[in-house]
């Protein structure tokens, strides 16, 4: 079925100080759609995770958060585009205990498990693009 | 000859209509319960109408051509709503059936040449066919809606969180526990925790009737999640059948406390509490029958 | 430049984090910490974050770190007042949270930290309540 965009904002972040209102934007956006609280917790969570990975590897990068909706489901989407190295290798970096950088790594896996929908394309040299979709209703 | 049939519908109008109530009353068996005669005929009258006014050269051939907007909400709802009212598929559906033959009986009755009623009856047919699969689709979402709901009835009833004693909470957990539930079972622990202090939750799975390696992953979340929150968890009710199967999956429970029953559970719950039960030097006690 | 209030209580010494921790901040704590418990020779270390809705792997590090460095002082870590829905996300997440210990709230996190303090200067450290 496909996934129709209903409301739509975008953001640069740049620098630190920036991750705080995307944050506080994303839980808006949960907010209106009814989200619980634990399945907003694992939403912003994630996107929190991709963002600081965003400023970290890529010196930042353009987020767009959206609600979506697909057949009866509300839910919401927030895609991270950044020009940065790029993933040379995604299934490797989707693996767990997997780490570049010199801690928890890129915290792929883990993010992908807290929400619904997860896709991801990169090319080094280039720039990365990640989409996650957390529903409504988990 | 196309703009025949057109003309022969629209001026039939009251004649299709007749017909397929007749139709509808035989065939299909909707019982004056389920809706009464006069609904009925308002609401199929809506539909004819809708339908008729509606054929063109253009819309015949295109069941989603934007004249038949009407029609498609007015079918939409009416599948909606006797889904919810509990109708059967087949009931629903032979509104659209019952139609059809209606049409196609007037078109027959208007019309003497052979081939051209035979042309055109498959236009309208094929237009027809499209309209009921569509009352399906409906039909179907309306039952979804239906399911979802009393799922989350049920997920809501299910997952009983039980003070047993100062610091002590109990949580019998009844079918089975997959992720969603896993969900809420964790979110009403962890609030009853936080809400009465408690250090202990006893996780009782004596009404979970299967449990491989995702329950026991799921199990393992709630155990990891409470003790994340400074409590700690012990796993009862384990039948010998599951005590089996664990073992047989390979899945590692050696860092949670298990016991079978929930009886040794809560005596060992006491026991790390430094709690003690002792009998009373006191008469014996009767049961006051009056 | 804001920085995270850090309070004695008698032996042990308590931060409260209200606010979202960015880079900087988080480190200024890290070192603020690390000062006082030498400076005021601490036992222990309580952080309440029960005012935190989102602990991220960014903030599940520096309660590690801050746990490593007060541990490298002789200073146990306990972390309370998780929010249920935090332990959740955690878990899911995947978060080892090594050498963090954790309690429900203030008091038990205080009963924790005496268990595990000897007055006389050595430790014992409780097994089973660190969340490893």
């Amino acid at each position: 079925m496909e996934i129709i965009p209903l409301t739509k904002g975008t953001m640069m972040v740049l620098k630190d100080q920036d991750v705080v209102p995307f944050r506080n934007q994303v839980k808006e956006y949960a907010e209106r759609i009814k989200m619980g609280l634990v399945n907003q917790t694992k939403l912003i969570t994630a996107a929190s995770e991709m963002v600081r990975n965003m400023l970290k590897y890529g010196n930042g990068g353009l987020t767009i958060i959206e609600i979506v909706s697909r057949g009866a489901q509300n839910g919401v989407r927030v895609t991270f585009k950044d020009e940065g190295p790029g993933i040379a290798d995604i299934p490797q970096a989707m693996q767990d205990g997997f780490s570049t950088g010199k801690s928890l790594g890129l915290g792929l896996p883990g993010t992908k498990r807290l929400v619904n929908e997860f896709e991801i394309k990169s090319t080094p040299g280039v720039g990365t693009t990640i989409t996650i979709i957390k529903w409504a209703n988990g | 000859m196309f703009e025949n049939i057109i003309k022969t519908l629209k001026n039939n109008k009251g004649e299709i209509l007749e017909l397929w109530m007749k139709n509808q009353l035989a065939s299909s068996g909707i019982t004056e319960d389920l809706m009464s005669n006069q609904e009925l005929r308002k609401q199929s009258e809506e539909l004819v109408n809708a339908l008729v006014n509606n054929l063109n050269e253009n819309s015949i051939n295109d069941s989603q051509s934007p004249d038949f907007d009407q029609l498609t909400e007015l079918l939409g709802g009416i599948s909606i709503s006797r889904a919810r009212q509990g109708f059967s598929p087949r009931e629903t559906g032979s509104i659209i059936l019952s139609l059809k033959e209606a049409l196609l009986e007037i078109l027959k009755k208007e019309n003497s040449d052979i081939n051209e009623v035979f042309e055109e009856s498959l236009k309208l047919s094929r237009l027809l066919d499209n309209f009921m699969i569509l009352t399906f689709e409906t039909f179907n979402k309306g039952r979804e809606e239906l399911i979802m709901r009393q799922t989350d009835e049920i997920t809501d009833i299910s997952t009983p969180v039980i003070k047993v004693w100062d610091g002590i909470l109990a949580l019998p957990i009844i079918g089975t526990l997959d992720s969603a539930r896993t969900q809420v079972v964790m979110e009403n622990l962890l609030q009853e925790i936080v809400k009465t202090g408690s250090g202990i939750a006893i996780l009782d799975i004596s009404g979970v009737p299967t449990v491989d390696s995702l329950v026991a992953q799921n199990l393992l979340k709630a155990v990891s999640a409470t003790r994340l929150m400074g409590a700690d968890c012990i796993i009862s009710g384990i039948r010998p059948e599951i005590a089996q199967t664990i073992v047989h999956l390979g899945i590692d429970l050696t860092q949670v406390i298990t016991k079978a029953s929930l009886a040794s559970a809560l005596q060992y719950a006491f026991k790390s509490l430094r709690l003690e039960v002792r009998k009373t030097a006191s008469e014996a006690t009767g049961v006051n029958n009056q | 430049m804001e920085r995270i209030p850090i309070l004695k209580m008698g032996p042990f010494l308590l931060v409260t984090i209200q606010i979202d921790l960015y880079d900087r901040l988080a480190l200024n704590l890290e070192e603020d910490l690390v000062k006082m418990v030498e400076k005021t020779a601490s036992k222990g270390v309580l952080i309440d974050i029960s005012a935190v809705s989102i602990v991220d792997s960014f903030m599940g590090r520096i309660l590690g770190n801050i746990a490593s460095m007060s541990r490298l002082l002789d200073a146990q870590t306990v972390v309370v007042g998780m929010q249920p829905a935090v332990a959740i996300t955690l878990v899911e997440l995947g978060l080892p949270l090594n050498g963090v210990y954790t309690a429900l709230n203030m008091e038990k996190g205080m009963n924790l930290l005496k268990s595990m303090v000897d007055f006389n200067g050595t430790q014992q450290e409780d097994g089973d309540h660190s969340f490893d």
